[in-house]
């Protein structure tokens, strides 16, 4: 991993230039750089999963304090005939519809980290968020009149850290896609190396 | 209540009645849940001498004080009722996603009496429960079933659902949930068939709570580190699932072969869990709130048996193989597939075609009595035919669907089939390994390696291995399995969890989710008054001591050839220990002394 990253910051252009992440007793902590653009981001992988729940569960218990896997901000869909799994949460849009349409300013746009931040004293709970979200990934909790979205549990999510599978993972953004990247470029090259 | 929700359903589906009621606490820190629970509620409301699949007998849904947690791999369900197959209590166990949903709507379990009119299915949405007719949905498969109840109700409900099986009362008949997951055993899913009921579909928005929230967090967080670590748990049944166990069982001669007349089959391998990884497996999947994962999603491209969907698991991959001299594993999977989209289980299933196939080979039955059906052992067109006619109950099927008991029967011969109380017995030959043949005889739902599973000590484990060809230690050893298997179940727990977790690991779980003080005796005790009380209702429905027994074969007739050649099952060396140490008389009957020790008010 560490020879992996260190080719992607040789390819890495100046205007991206940022970030260490320091790891300490388990929690990543992002430092910012010279024209900060990225950010610690949330990665699905569908093809990892095995819809066992256990990170709506740990996602309930980390906010509302028991198990209630309808008040977690992250779901899982399953297609019982293909046996296909996909988690869902907040994307931390960077340009979010539900910023745009929030009118009290709940959810802004946080420069610091890359992420969507709800605060909750604001919200007046109209809903139009969960209108605004394209993906469905702000919905609104009757039992305690809130809105339920990712807050990434400050950049530690419960769910990665129970995720059996690793379909869950929490890596640098500009890592992110690199690491499907090379998944299928490993593909292609074994294809080669083959034939 | 913390872990149990603390209530019922009660719906009547003679007069579509439908009633909450509060669940005894007692009975619940006494039985636990699931199978315990429902056994108890069994006991004090239905006549044990009920027809099974008469209006009188009781259809229970029940889940664990741990269900819906993240207890690692508890997230199971039972289905209690008597059973139509053995005549026993039956108490099947069913992973998916439904278990939890029933809790998630406010219900530990669903008791379902009477019968309705017509076909119908429930529909439960958090406190708001429907009858719905079922017209439409009768004679249709599982799949097509459940995707329709998925539209008539909310694309997120989980549906039980019983196939053509169930509804043709067939004794052999499972209950379907999430599509592909199945109370298969002892034919809960004829009586399903009986009540008219076709599905139940849940969805639910509440909680379930913990008692102790730092406590159960750090339970959970140890068991699941040791889950990992485990060399099953953690790696074989995730990578293989549990047809991991195909090989190592065939290396010893422990694997029947040919409806059990050998116990080695040559090209096992071809059906094993190494060979499904590696050639139909397309991804592992989970039930709910589990990190083994041993589910199989597959595919079989193959023109002649295409079809995709779960399995094949260990039991159906040797029921459909070895078992009926069959070592195509397209063959295998699709028998699996077609089980699951009928409604079938696919132990009694397999089990039965292969009894078919013996009748076929010794000349009991022709082919104008199979209809044309070609039951020669190793023929893999037929026998997944035969399983397709069994769901349907059409042609030879019709006779295939009342399981191997009753088939052999019909023939003069009930010593070809290989089933203890009528019920076919599982993967584990009991001449080869002497323990798993004394749980066979004694299990309370007959022929079945789930209610005590010595195999892992007698073959499969690494530490603490005995002899598998010994009967000394034998009884303690099941009656220690038994126990503690009769509480893990009561839970809500999965029994491959076992693999990696003590008795006082589960009660520790049970400890800080229910806030009722559990230990590992009281647990390990709890389980204890769960075997005592259905050994008490088999008796009250007039099973004795005389049916603690194996087909004559395993008694008689010594294992012709392969590792295990010459054994036979010694079952009386083991069966005057097994009652003595479970404080039984002679007779296999508890003593008062024990039911008074078990605080069992019977």
């Amino acid at each position: 991993m560490a020879r992996y990253l260190t080719q992607i910051k040789d390819l890495r252009p100046t205007l991206c230039y940022a970030r260490r992440t320091v790891v300490l007793g388990g929690r990543a902590y992002v430092k910012q750089g010279r024209n900060a653009t990225m950010s610690m981001m949330l990665m699905i992988h569908p093809d990892k999963c095995t819809g066992c729940h256990n990170c709506e569960l740990s996602c309930s218990m980390e906010h509302e304090g028991d198990f209630r896997t309808k008040a977690s901000r992250i779901h899982v869909y399953t297609w019982e005939r293909q046996g296909f799994s996909v988690p869902m949460m907040c994307q931390q849009c960077h340009d979010a519809p539900c910023t745009t349409v929030c009118m009290p300013k709940a959810l802004t746009r946080n420069l610091a980290n890359g992420q969507v931040d709800l605060d909750a004293a604001k919200c007046i709970g109209c809903k139009m968020c969960v209108q605004a979200c394209p993906f469905g990934n702000a919905s609104w909790d009757f039992l305690t009149s809130a809105i339920l979205k990712c807050d990434t549990c400050n950049s530690d999510p419960a769910c990665v850290r129970i995720c059996p599978s690793q379909a869950l993972t929490w890596v640098e953004d500009t890592v992110s896609a690199q690491v499907r990247k090379r998944a299928f470029a490993t593909k292609l090259k074994n294809a080669f190396l083959e034939a | 209540m913390h872990g149990w929700v603390g209530k019922l359903l009660r719906i009547d589906l003679t007069s579509g009645k439908i009633a909450t009621e509060a669940l005894n606490p007692e009975l619940a820190r006494d039985y636990i849940g699931a199978r315990g629970l429902g056994t108890r509620l069994m006991f004090d409301e239905v006549d044990p001498k009920v027809d099974p699949l008469s209006p009188e007998n009781k259809l229970m849904f029940v889940s664990g004080p741990l269900t819906g947690t993240f207890a690692p791999s508890a997230g199971r369900y039972n289905v209690v009722t008597k059973g139509p197959l053995t005549g026993t209590i039956a108490a099947s166990s069913s992973g998916g996603n439904w278990g939890p949903e029933l809790k998630f709507a406010g219900y530990d379990l669903i008791i379902l009496e009477g019968k309705a009119a017509s076909p119908v299915y429930l529909w439960i949405k958090d406190d708001q429960v429907e009858i719905r007719d079922a017209a439409h949905l009768w004679g249709k498969q599982v799949p097509e079933t459940t995707e329709q109840l998925y539209a008539e109700t909310e694309a997120d409900a989980k549906v039980a659902c019983i196939g053509p099986a169930g509804e043709n009362l067939s004794y052999i008949a499972a209950v379907m949930n999430d599509m592909h997951r199945a109370a298969g055993r002892t034919g809960v899913g004829a009586v399903m068939g009986s009540k008219n009921l076709k599905a139940i579909v849940v969805r639910g928005t509440g909680a379930v709570t913990v008692a102790d929230k730092p406590g159960f967090l750090g339970a959970v967080d140890h068991i699941s580190k040791a889950l990992k670590a485990g060399p099953g748990t953690g790696y074989s049944f995730r990578m293989y699932g549990t047809a991991a166990n195909i090989n190592p069982m065939n290396a010893v001669g422990g694997l029947p072969t040919a409806n059990f007349q050998e116990t080695h089959f040559p090209t096992a391998h071809k059906v094993s869990g190494e060979t499904l990884t590696a050639t139909l497996l397309q991804r592992t999947k989970s039930c709910f709130s589990c990190i083994i994962s041993c589910g199989r999603v597959t595919k079989v491209t193959n023109p002649k048996f295409k079809g995709e969907g779960e399995g094949p698991e260990y039991e159906t991959a040797w029921v459909f193989g070895p078992d009926c001299a069959v070592d195509d594993l397209d063959a295998v999977t699709k028998a699996n597939y077609t089980c699951n989209e009928m409604g079938l289980d696919t132990i009694s299933m397999g089990s039965t075609v292969a009894c078919g196939m013996e009748l076929f080979q010794r000349g009991i039955i022709d082919l104008k009595e199979t209809e044309g059906l070609p039951l020669e052992f190793g023929n893999a067109e037929a026998m997944v035919e035969a399983v397709r006619l069994t769901g349907l109950g059409e042609g030879f099927g019709k006779k295939l669907q009342l399981g191997s008991y009753r088939l052999a029967s019909l023939y003069g011969h009930p010593e070809l089939s290989m089933t203890a109380k009528k019920q076919e017995m599982a993967a584990y030959e009991p001449r080869a390994a002497q323990g798993i043949g004394l749980e066979y005889a004694t299990s309370n739902r007959g022929g079945c390696h789930v209610r005590g599973f010595t195999v892992g000590a007698e073959v499969l484990g690494r530490t603490n291995k005995m002899d598998k060809n010994a009967t000394v230690g034998k009884a303690a050893l099941l009656v220690g399995v038994q126990n503690g298997t009769a509480a893990l179940d009561a839970t809500g727990a999965c029994l491959l969890s076992s693999g990696a977790m003590s008795a006082a690991d589960y009660a520790e779980l049970l400890t800080t989710a229910t806030g009722v003080a559990y230990d590992a005796a009281s647990y390990l005790k709890a389980g204890e008054r769960i075997w005592n009380l259905e050994r008490m209702w088999n008796l009250k429905a007039g099973l004795t001591a005389a049916d603690d027994t194996l087909p004559p074969r395993m008694l008689n007739e010594p294992i012709p050839k392969g590792p295990s050649k010459g054994a036979v099952n010694r079952l009386q060396e083991m069966l005057p220990e097994y009652y003595s140490l479970r404080g039984w008389g002679p007779d296999g009957v508890p003593t008062a002394e024990k039911l008074g020790e078990l605080a069992l008010n019977v």
